[in-house]
């Protein structure tokens, strides 16, 4: 599963680690990640990210 | 010091700073002063919409006292979390402990942890309204504009926005609305605000206006929290942070540079002959000497950066550092790149600057120009030939 990178902030998104303050488990895919999911660091939709090769 | 009326029962109450040189620490340089906005809504429920930065809380009091006694304050808005807008909180929530703060999920983790205030928060989304009585604000959040915590507020009934940094100007004037300063001043900051803090949020400049567009409400007048408040033509702004953020471009170009002996002088020199013998106006910017600040409003209509260093320690001159970060934080909408420079031996710094154009996401447009110490009249002519390529290639 791929990383993907805030394109506002830089934040990453680690499907290994998920994101546990908004309650995503670990091992969870991006592409899975709720549509109303936000950038933990700065508020930004998902439309804001990319794939991180 | 009095309030002024926006609409019946809202009243400017800020505070106007003829003295600040800079902005967010030294890095932005505020030549014609600046002001806070803070709005006081009279309705059943008395709202302050923003504060002012701290060393101003007794002129926004003033104001506030001239209109209603503060401790009368039941709801205060905090569009943004950024000191110039906060900074007076503490104090007036010693007038109005038992006031509700209304602000996003991140304002309130913000305002938490610069004030440590024991306040009545109350969280809102997009969406949530509020009712004041005769009127209602509504909510829209604006993560990223600037900052994760703003947001907008606006009031249905009076179609005004008050949407905070957005669409504001560091200008201090004793008159507070767009048709009472001069047009071509107001611009001229407004532009300013917006090449150096808003630039790298462009795309989401765009999306946030399409998205306000999509809301099909009317506005009026929009009262941001620096500078003038826009009743007379608040199409003005909007349409400039269009063209701005979606990189419109004239066929002009800015051209940055330092020397150290002179070499590199007298190439930037020829390229500019060379810009203009195509029709391109280019401005000459020796860096060491100039305000960056200005370098980056230049390129809201300028299409092509052109930056020239000699080289030094196998790099550019230090003192282009500065504007070379700032570029790459900076993130120029749309625009193209070129570097030249004369050395003496390793070479390095046309490289290492043109690196840091593609860094800052600019197209580089042609092959960096390299000249060995000082330039003879055949060499001043490819400096000229280089430029006059520039510019048809930026008119292509």
């Amino acid at each position: 599963m791929e990383k993907w990178e805030c394109d506002v902030c830089g934040y990453i998104y680690d499907p290994a680690k998920g994101d546990s303050d908004a309650g995503i488990e670990p091992g969870t895919s991006f592409e899975d990640l709720p549509d109303d999911w936000v950038c933990p660091e700065c508020g930004v939709g998902k439309e804001d990210f990319s794939r991180l090769d | 010091m009095e309030p002024v009326l926006l609409k019946e029962g809202i009243y400017w109450v800020g505070a106007i700073d003829w003295d600040m040189q800079y902005f967010h620490g030294p890095i932005y340089k505020t030549h014609r002063g600046t002001t806070y906005n803070s709005y006081l809504i009279i309705d059943e429920k008395i709202t302050l919409v923003d504060a002012v930065y701290a060393p101003f809380a007794g002129e926004m009091l003033e104001r506030i006292k001239r209109l209603i006694d503060p401790s009368q304050i039941d709801y205060i808005v905090v569009n943004h979390v950024e000191t110039d807008h906060s900074g007076a909180l503490p104090e007036l929530m010693k007038l109005v402990p038992h006031a509700q703060i209304f602000c996003t999920a991140r304002g309130k983790a913000g305002l938490q942890k610069h004030y440590y205030g024991d306040w009545d928060y109350r969280v809102v989304k997009s969406g949530t309204e509020l009712s004041l009585g005769k009127r209602t604000l509504s909510f829209i959040e604006a993560p990223m504009l600037h900052w994760p915590d703003s947001m907008f507020t606006y009031i249905k009934e009076e179609a005004l926005l008050m949407p905070n940094d957005a669409f504001g100007q560091h200008l201090a004037s004793s008159f507070r609305f767009d048709d009472e300063v001069d047009n071509d001043l107001i611009m001229a900051e407004a532009s300013r605000y917006y090449a150096n803090i808003l630039y790298p949020l462009s795309k989401l400049v765009l999306k946030k206006l399409d998205e306000v567009a999509a809301l099909d409400i009317p506005i009026s007048m929009i009262a941001p929290s620096h500078g003038v408040i826009w009743r007379e033509n608040p199409g003005q702004i909007i349409e400039a942070y269009r063209r701005w953020a979606s990189g419109v471009w004239q066929p002009r170009a800015v051209v940055v540079y330092d020397t150290m002996w002179g070499s590199t002088a007298a190439m930037a020199r020829s390229i500019v002959r060379g810009l203009a013998a195509e029709g391109v106006d280019a401005k000459l910017i020796k860096v060491s000497i100039r305000d960056t600040n200005n370098i980056f409003t230049e390129l809201l209509d300028s299409r092509l950066l052109i930056v020239g260093s000699p080289t030094v320690n196998r790099s550019y001159l230090s003192v282009l550092s500065p504007f070379l970060d700032d570029l790459t934080g900076l993130k120029p909408v749309n625009r193209l790149g070129a570097a030249f420079g004369s050395y003496g031996w390793s070479r390095g710094a046309v490289k290492a600057i043109e690196g840091k154009l593609e860094g800052a996401g600019l197209d580089l447009a042609g092959e960096g120009l390299e000249v060995l110490w000082v330039p003879d009249d055949a060499e001043i002519d490819r400096c000229y030939e280089w430029g006059r390529a520039l510019a048809r290639a930026i008119k292509e």
